[in-house]
């Protein structure tokens, strides 16, 4: 029976014949933690009486969540972290590296074929570029550091096929947000993604990874993309590793392929306070709007601020409205600065905060008042995930959020364009 | 063993209470202690949630239970208000991992008809549910065995310092 490319990398790292519904014990290529989540596996890893990691050169810790540190609970846990890191031994990103999903395939530490883990949702990222990642816990960290693996229940997968032609002012955020609208937050819990078409194929890789991101939030366990031409060059910048792309059989059996026309669509918002609450712009176009946000594991990549430079080019932030923007890594920043994106939208009126989560997650660096609207390009709305549970938030595209702060309340981007 | 606790549930909400809900972001990067984290325990939902509680209670929700982060301070904070499982019609898989592996029970079972205060009596080895107050008997998505392995061992951590490594 042919086997999609979930069963294969699972199958590969695991020595076993893998099919969906089986358990397996798999090898780890590479795994990370975050400063949230870290803490809690370097307890968990003493508490298993671990002396030393498997691997050293398979784990990285990025310190991107709460960094700079806003007060001293979290300073705590940064130093926890970082004499962890020295003692082990681990590769450590420290404040201003930069996020997580932003640091792991662009630093090369994940090639096509791979099998990561993360503990953080989000890990699923890397599948744009054909590996195998998922989201655990911090004691499947601290297990996957002691022994180099992890126990894995095989996925069953969910084809997505986007077919046609991306229109003008629709981009990678608006499929997604589209994607988990129809199917809903709970649409592919314990499936894999695999995601494929002809508007993917067009894509690149950086707004890919947009996509594979935000598998999650419809619960999926990854969100897989095959490794084409695109995806071999930019894995051969970034990566000194070997790639073993990984291709779906074409009997593989998948539990359901779902098609969507991307010519078909409008730009796309999520509105508070739920993922898969989404629209078309023209639904809630004249919503007022205090705080713009572009940033982001989703959204916080070069071109993702060259499309927003592109639309406040020469214009002004609305009185009233705010701008935050918080570049994904340092290298994205020093990409911008080179490019002349972060210049223009200084002078359009951004606030530019420290590579990493900025205010994505609510701990620092922009929260929100009571009964403030923000948009946002990151991958979450819940209530009070920006840190105040009294305000709202809409997600959408880098050009949608460009167009809505220069008129202080949603806009359609393509005006603009 | 059976478990014998009260409902607690959140009728405005009973659907895809995410793990920000459980324990928010604000809270769960500053505090390190899960005695304390327990006390703000769904504080975005239900600000006297963790108040309300009585040792050896149930939460009960509807679909989806756990999604977004896979922060496990969210499974740790439950278990750290004295919960002692967690029902849902269905849960998020990362948030499901992380409550079997710090021995924390996430039952599936159809929680349709329950309410807040209803007294139940969860008997995993007969997979059934028993509502005291309304009478009526719900059968449980039988425990997977990896899940049985790990809780039946006291979480992952036991688990490993017992196998030292996976034996499941
Ligand atoms: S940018 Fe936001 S979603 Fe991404 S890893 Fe950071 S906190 Fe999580």
């Amino acid at each position: 029976m042919g086997k999609t490319i979930a069963e294969k990398i699972l199958s590969n790292h695991s020595g076993k014949d893998a099919h969906a519904g089986d358990i397996v014990i798999a090898d780890l290529d590479f795994m990370i933690g975050q400063d949230g989540t870290s803490g809690v596996a370097i307890d968990s890893f003493r508490k298993m009486s671990a002396k030393k990691v498997a691997d050293p050169s398979k784990i990285a810790i990025i310190i991107d969540h709460s960094s700079p540190s806003p007060n001293q609970g979290v300073s705590a846990i940064h130093k926890k972290i970082r004499e962890f890191a020295a003692e082990q031994k681990i590769k450590l990103y420290d404040i201003g590296c930069g996020v997580c999903h932003q640091i792991t395939p662009e630093q090369g530490h994940c090639v096509p074929g791979d099998l990561v883990i993360g503990a953080d949702s989000h890990t699923c990222t890397y599948g744009a570029i054909n590996v195998f990642s998922t989201g655990i816990g911090s004691t499947d960290l601290a297990a996957g550091m002691i022994s180099g693996k992890l126990w894995f229940k095989v996925p069953e997968t969910l084809k997505v096929v986007y077919k046609g032609k991306l229109p003008k002012g629709i981009y990678s955020k608006d499929l997604i947000l589209n994607l988990i609208g129809k199917i809903g937050a709970d649409g592919a819990t314990y499936m894999a993604l695999e995601i494929d078409g002809d508007a993917i194929n067009e894509m690149s890789v950086d707004a890919r990874f947009t996509i594979s991101n935000m598998a999650i939030e419809c619960g999926a366990k990854c969100g897989i993309m095959k490794a084409d031409k695109k995806v071999m060059d930019w894995v051969a910048k970034h990566s000194k590793r070997k790639p073993g792309p990984i291709e779906a059989d074409k009997d593989a059996k998948y539990k359901q392929v779902i098609e969507i026309d991307a010519a078909k669509l409008e730009p796309q918002i999520a509105k508070p306070h739920t993922v898969d609450n989404t629209c078309g712009v023209s639904e809630v176009v004249g919503t007022p709007i205090q705080q713009g946000f572009i940033g982001t594991c989703t959204n916080g990549r070069l071109e993702d601020f060259q499309i927003a430079a592109n639309i406040l080019k020469g214009k002004k932030v609305a009185d009233g409205c705010r701008l935050i923007i918080a570049p994904a890594s340092k290298d994205i920043m020093l990409d911008m600065i080179k490019d002349g994106a972060y210049q223009t939208l200084v002078e359009a009126g951004a606030v530019a905060v420290t590579p990493g989560c900025g205010p994505c997650v609510g701990t620092h660096n922009g929260v929100p008042s009571d009964g403030e609207n923000v948009i946002s390009t990151a991958n979450r709305n819940f209530k009070g995930r920006m840190g105040n549970p009294n305000s709202f938030i809409y997600l959408a595209s880098p050009a949608t959020v460009a167009a809505s702060v220069i008129e202080g309340k949603i806009a359609d981007p393509r005006k603009y364009l | 063993m059976i478990q014998k606790g009260k409902a607690r549930t959140f009728p405005n909400h009973p659907n895809d209470i995410n793990t920000d809900y459980i324990i928010s972001g604000r809270y769960k990067f500053k505090i390190q202690d899960p005695n304390e984290l327990a006390t703000h325990v769904m504080e975005d939902l239900d600000p006297n949630f963790f108040k309300r509680v009585e040792k050896g209670d149930f939460i009960v929700a509807g679909n989806n239970f756990g999604c977004g982060s896979s922060r496990e301070q969210a499974p740790m904070a439950i278990k750290y208000a004295n919960i002692s499982a967690v029902i849902a019609n269905s849960f998020a898989r990362i948030f499901y991992r992380n409550c079997f592996n710090l021995g924390l029970p996430a039952i599936e079972a159809d929680t349709s008809g329950i309410e807040e205060g209803d007294e139940l009596e969860l008997d995993m080895d007969a997979g059934i549910l028993k509502n005291k107050t309304k009478n009526k008997e719900i059968k449980i998505a039988p425990v997977p065995k990896t899940m049985q392995t790990l809780l039946a061992d006291g979480g992952l951590v036991e688990h490993f310092k017992k196998h030292d490594g996976f034996k499941v």
